[in-house]
């Protein structure tokens, strides 16, 4: 398994979880879990070429 | 005027007698007739149990599901179950592997999961199991808030 996908099935269970528990509506739930889903993928990807670029 | 007095007393929560909802025929909700910390320990030892038994079906099987997926990808990336503590680290790590409740000890009484980190995938199986142990933490306090009638 590469880095990227371990990241995407953490980020994506983590957010189911997050999602129901968090919120009260299952309209909300889903908004919510999908913009958790979203800052853990999309922080994960801005970190790693900040990282990219230090390396270099 | 008693009466009234009555009413506005009865109408008050407590921890021990907790809001019930009522359907529209007057009715209250069966999943309110649950013990006040049952969903919450049900909830701690198998993951979405405590939805289950306040009738959240939907939540319950999405939590569950969840949850044993990250455990079951954490095993499977042979990630390590916490047994020694050498620091501080492995006391939280062990902290986090007991939220998984049933899950670990049944895993650990079959052998599963590495004693030590062998490669580098390995290292994710471990924050995987991990963060499965605390999901379920949440979880479980998330069937608790529905039982007090914190959250609906």
């Amino acid at each position: 398994m590469t880095h990227f996908a371990a990241v995407v099935l953490f980020a994506f269970f983590a957010s189911v979880v997050f999602g129901i528990t968090q919120r009260e509506t299952p309209r909300s739930m889903v908004r919510y879990g999908a913009y958790c889903f979203v800052l853990f993928v999309g922080s994960a990807i801005a970190l790693s070429w900040i990282m990219f670029f230090i390396a270099r | 005027m008693a009466t009234e007095d009555n009413k506005s007393v009865a109408e008050i929560p407590t921890a021990q007698s907790s809001p019930q909802p009522v359907t529209p025929s007057g009715v209250r909700v069966q999943s309110k007739q649950v013990p006040i910390y049952l969903p919450l320990i049900a909830g701690w030892l198998v993951p979405g149990a405590g939805h289950f038994l306040l009738r959240k079906w939907g939540r319950g099987a999405l939590l569950a599901a969840s949850i044993l997926a990250m455990f079951a990808l954490g095993l499977g990336m042979h990630g390590e179950l916490k047994s020694e503590i050498h620091d501080i680290l492995d006391m939280l790590g062990l902290a986090g592997d007991l939220g998984n409740g049933l899950l670990y000890l049944a895993s650990r009484l079959a052998g599963l999961g590495a004693d030590k980190v062998q490669v580098t995938v390995a290292d994710y199986g471990t924050r995987f199991i991990v963060v499965a142990g605390l999901l379920n933490v949440i979880s479980a306090v998330d069937a608790h808030n529905l039982r007090t009638g914190r959250k609906s």
